[in-house]
């Protein structure tokens, strides 16, 4: 269990580009396929994964080890998701300079960059309106929509910082739930 | 281990340096690069500005949270690879801790109305701040035809398929080479990051929002 853990995590790790909103779509993959968790466990997870510092994904990481398999769980997911950004800076820190101006190197990333930015709208949109929702606007749906403008609203406008968004929603949530 | 007592020390200064620096990422990397940048170049004085800058965009182009990676460039610049395992150790601790406490709470309270509610609640602004991240990393990632038709294309394939989005990030790499290439094949002049791009270090290292 905590050898499947570290092993899937590492996996995600390794092709965590662009900070790990883009890898949420792969921990849903692998959560669903693994039968972790079940989706409004992992809606949570993520939730809860967004309220703590650091990189979401690892944070998810850090749950769903700790869901699973306990602290030692928590521990084998979290360095899984870490090691492949250890060992990337260190391979960086050597290379970096003939890389730098190679056009295979950047060509990757123009390549890259694109794809990261649709697999965030998809974790957007996955997350957000199609987990589990039967298709109908419910009072939760608009609710949610309401609280998510009202967010994107305060930190694109004002740049209210994101914790500041996140404490604000939680309190909204509880008037409007 | 065998380590100098001096290397121990410098070991255990990057440790504590980034223990301290690790709760303040809230958000993500976002708010955390200009703590990095006043605890390293200003207050310890371990590198020059230049040397910060060149770090922050080698940063971002190396898989993870561009906190993490910055905390593992400036550990192994100090005191090698056991300087970036350390830094690496102190950056993640305190989050690791906090999350650990959050799903305790999580556990303990699920069942709770009011905590129920108030869960929902940040799942919405949860999803507000994956769109803002999107709206950034979109400014930098789409500028010309290929890059647009990218991201529609693994957008439509992760809707409508049921494709492990681990070959998407595989393929989108094969097609950014295959694309710049060809155009070189064809005579085309291509341009691999957005025009401005190196004058706007916004638009350059997206990814610190992230």
């Amino acid at each position: 269990m905590l050898w499947e853990l570290f092993i899937t995590f590492l996996k995600i790790g390794i092709v965590s580009f662009g900070g790990g909103y883009a890898v949420i779509p792969l921990i849903e993959y692998e959560v669903s396929s693994h039968g972790w968790l079940n989706a409004s466990e992992y809606e949570d997870a993520i939730s809860i994964a967004g309220m703590a510092p650091g990189p979401i994904a690892t944070n998810s990481a850090t749950l769903i080890g700790y869901k699973t398999a306990g602290l030692g769980g928590a521990l084998m997911s979290t360095i899984g998701m870490i090691l492949p950004s250890l060992l990337a800076v260190i391979l960086l820190a050597a290379v970096f300079y003939r890389l730098k101006w190679s056009i295979w190197f950047r060509s990757t990333f123009y390549g890259l960059r694109p794809i990261v930015t649709g697999l965030i709208l998809y974790a957007a949109i996955h997350f957000g309106f199609l987990n589990g929702k039967e298709g109908a606007i419910t009072w939760a749906t608009c609710a949610t929509l309401a609280i998510c403008a009202g967010s994107l609203y305060a930190m694109y406008k004002y740049k209210l910082h994101p914790i500041a968004v996140i404490a604000a929603s939680g309190a909204v949530g509880i008037i409007l739930f | 281990m065998g380590l100098p007592i001096d290397t121990i020390k410098e070991l255990g200064r990057l440790f504590w340096t980034f223990l301290k620096v690790g709760p303040s990422s809230f958000g993500g990397g976002y708010a955390m690069m200009p703590v990095i940048e006043r605890e390293c170049v200003e207050k310890r004085q371990w590198l020059k500005e230049e040397e910060m800058a060149e770090i922050l965009s080698l940063a971002s182009t190396a898989p993870g949270g561009v906190g993490v990676n910055t905390a593992a460039f400036v550990g192994y610049r100090k005191a090698g690879i056991w300087g970036a395992v350390a830094a690496i150790a102190g950056m993640t601790l305190p989050t690791f801790v906090i999350v650990i406490m959050l799903s305790l709470a999580y556990l303990t309270w699920r069942d709770e109305p009011k905590v129920a509610a108030a869960l929902k609640g940040v799942h919405a602004a949860v999803i507000a701040l994956i769109l803002m991240a999107a709206y950034r990393m979109a400014k930098a990632a789409i500028f010309d035809v290929a890059t647009t038709c990218v991201t529609v294309a693994a957008l439509l394939l992760l809707i409508m398929t049921d494709i492990n989005p681990f070959y998407v990030i595989l393929l989108g790499a094969a097609v950014g080479i295959i694309v710049v290439k060809g155009k070189q094949w064809f005579g085309i002049e291509v341009s691999t990051e957005r025009k401005g791009a190196a004058t706007s270090p916004q638009l350059l290292e997206p990814e610190y929002f992230i």
